[in-house]
């Protein structure tokens, strides 16, 4: 397991040059010139190419990708063209907003999508099972932001119930409708796939076995099945959690939530390179990271898949 | 159905449990009716879907609903049919009266929880000790059941067993709270040859050490002839001949019976002797023809087997057959095809 750990995170330095380079590429045929962003219009060419200079953007792109590795590594992002502070701290001042965004939608889509599923499964064809299959087909085809917007209309404008938007205070409040935004498309992602593992796990030999030994229907259901069709379900959650928490962008533009996807959104109108590619690359080890959890995770919810040293020699 | 009435454990009279699926109602078991004694190994004899598995599983009520259901007919253990019980009752019931090992050892057991999870688990649902007295207990149950180096094994996973030995497992959790009956559904199917064995032997030394009797439900007739004490033979969900084992193989009075004692190989007969098959497919359980169901592939059949159903009936003492002609075969005025 140690072995298998070690492996994953070094597998994260291909990819982190990989994303870096993909990122450098783009921004650098855009035609824009950072130096007249910074200085705006009426600077002198002298001072353009002076600041071109110390920005070291006059240099060919490999040498500039070069000093931004370098400096990467030693964990340091870079300055935003825009603020003219470093990206570091730009982004660990907006980061604790965007995973506290994260948590509470993760907590909606754990509770509200596992439920669903387990009762879809359980009260296969009945009334709940068609409600919950109605309203997670609508929620997977609904677009975030539109989601958003009419929940703002509603809960927002007409009914006055909730704020429009932004952080305000910090009070529950202002994340209800965010979070659920953010949470829609994946809860009924996750309520659709618990149905299905439920159902798969419950048609299973060994849940035979279990009613056998006259164990009641919630341990056999929330003990021998529940464990077995968790295992993909974990995986999606997993994979949810690493997006969600490097940013989510729409929901975040819309409600205004001063997050990191909001951030990297506003640097990418503003052509600030090093908070878009800082920001990537935060959100993409997050990713990494998250998915490794949740291959330990795994491991721990069936251990036929237990890792063992010998597989690491083969 | 016997006269000797008195230490009767089971009695299931007249169970019908149909299917409902889209293309028709499966009258998977029809009206089964027999008994089972104290101590005794009652055999269940009969091709795939002759309606075995789910008379088993009938008497435990595991019939998966829908689209199952027991429609008819009842199930008397103790005094109290099994059908009357509630969901509280059934679960006290399960596992500690009547207790079941099944086909397929490799999925019976659930692969997420250790061994010792599933054993301690069938316990502790019956009985109220500690976790340190019910440990104690798996323990001596899978030295009972002989696993090797017990304390490694109670750790392990069911994928690091082999079959025969998630088999032994599976019968050290049947056999936890000492039921009176065993119900063991193929259970060596899925086995080799030289585990089959091992397990059987096994199976019937717990019988005699726990004093239960044993349900064996297969379509091996040499199992049957080994172990069963009566035999019921069953043929699209019905009882066909119902009696004590040597009647079965020496003397068998139904056409399907007599059938299937000429379909298997025998040392008792000749090398070269040919093996002879049953005529036909059994019919389909959706579509049942009028009168006897075995009809179509009866070498004996006659028109009053084509508009009545014949009556599961006590030809000689302890010997029940559904058929017309069971008596002319007992006179010796029908004689048996060879």
């Amino acid at each position: 397991m140690f072995y298998y750990i070690v492996r994953r995170i070094l597998q994260l330095i291909p990819v982190v040059i990989g994303v870096t380079l993909i990122l450098f590429l783009l921004l650098y045929i855009i035609p824009e010139d950072p130096a007249r962003l910074i200085l705006q219009k009426g600077a002198t060419p002298e001072a353009l190419a002076n600041l071109r200079a110390k920005l070291g953007i006059d240099k060919p792109i490999y040498v500039q990708y070069w000093r931004y590795m370098k400096n990467l590594f030693s964990g340091d992002l870079g300055t935003s063209y825009r603020y003219q502070r470093s990206v570091n701290s730009i982004l660990a001042e907006h980061y604790p907003y965007s995973i506290k965004l994260a948590l509470a939608a993760i907590i909606i889509e754990i509770i509200i999508g596992i439920f669903t599923g387990i009762i879809s499964a359980v009260k296969k064809y009945s009334f709940w099972d068609m409600l919950a299959t109605i309203s997670t087909t609508l929620l997977v085809c609904v677009p975030v932001y539109w989601l958003g917007m009419v929940m703002q209309v509603i809960f927002g404008l007409k009914l006055g119930l909730l704020p429009m938007s932004g952080y305000g205070d910090g009070s529950i409040r202002y994340y209800i409708m965010p979070a659920l935004a953010l949470a829609s498309v994946s809860t009924a992602y996750v309520a659709r796939m618990m149905r299905s593992t439920m159902l798969e796990s419950l048609s299973n030999d060994y849940i035979v076995t279990a009613y056998a030994k006259g164990l009641s229907q919630f341990k056999v259901i929330g003990k021998h099945a529940l464990k077995n069709a968790l295992i993909p379900v974990v995986t999606l959650i997993g994979l949810d959690l690493g997006s969600i928490m490097g940013g989510a962008i729409l929901t975040e533009t819309v409600f205004n939530w001063p997050g990191v996807g909001r951030t990297v959104y506003l640097a990418i109108l503003q052509r600030d390179a090093p908070v878009v590619i800082g920001g990537t690359i935060v959100l993409v080890m997050i990713f990494v990271i998250m998915n490794l959890l949740v291959d330990i995770l795994y491991a721990w919810l069936d251990p036929r898949i237990r890792f063992e040293k010998k597989e690491i020699n083969v | 159905m016997d006269s000797s009435g008195n230490n009767k454990i089971l009695e299931v009279n007249n169970l019908k449990t149909y299917f409902y699926t889209d293309g028709g109602i499966v009258k998977a078991v029809d009206g089964v009716s027999f008994d089972l004694k104290v101590m005794e190994t009652l055999g269940i004899v009969g091709e795939t879907g002759s309606g075995k598995s789910v008379t088993a599983l009938s008497i435990l009520r595991l019939i998966p609903q829908p689209p199952g259901k027991i429609v008819e007919g009842e199930i008397i253990f103790d005094g109290k049919n099994i059908l009357d019980m509630d969901k509280k009752e059934l679960q006290d019931f399960r596992g500690n009266k009547i207790s079941m090992i099944f086909q397929d050892p490799m999925t019976s057991l659930n692969p997420v929880f250790t061994i010792g999870n599933q054993l301690m688990e069938a316990i502790l649902a019956h009985k109220k000790i500690t976790k340190k007295e019910c440990r104690e207990e798996s323990y001596r149950l899978l030295e009972l059941v002989g696993i090797p180096d017990i304390k490694r094994r109670f750790e392990s996973y069911p994928h690091e067993f082999s079959g025969g030995m998630r088999q032994r497992v599976m019968i050290a959790m049947a056999i936890a709270n000492s039921p009176s009956i065993l119900i063991a559904d193929e259970p060596t199917t899925a086995l080799d040859v030289t585990i089959q064995a091992q397990i059987l032997e096994l199976m019937d030394e717990l019988k005699e050490k726990t004093k239960s009797s044993i349900i064996i439900i297969t379509h091996d007739l040499g199992v049957v002839a080994k172990y069963a004490d009566r035999v019921m033979v069953m043929y699209a969900g019905r009882p066909v001949e119902f009696s004590q084992v040597d009647n079965i193989f020496y003397n068998p009075l139904h056409p399907y019976t007599i059938g299937l004692m000429k379909s298997i190989a025998r040392l008792d007969h000749g090398k070269n002797e040919k093996l002879k098959p049953i005529e036909g497919t059994p019919p389909s359980l959706i579509d049942l023809p009028e009168g006897c169901v075995f009809r179509v592939r009866c070498e004996y059949a006659e028109d009053e087997c084509k508009s009545q159903y014949p009556p599961l009936s006590e030809i000689e003492p302890g010997h029940f057959v559904s058929c017309f002609r069971a008596k002319e075969f007992l006179s010796g005025s029908l004689v048996r095809n060879k």
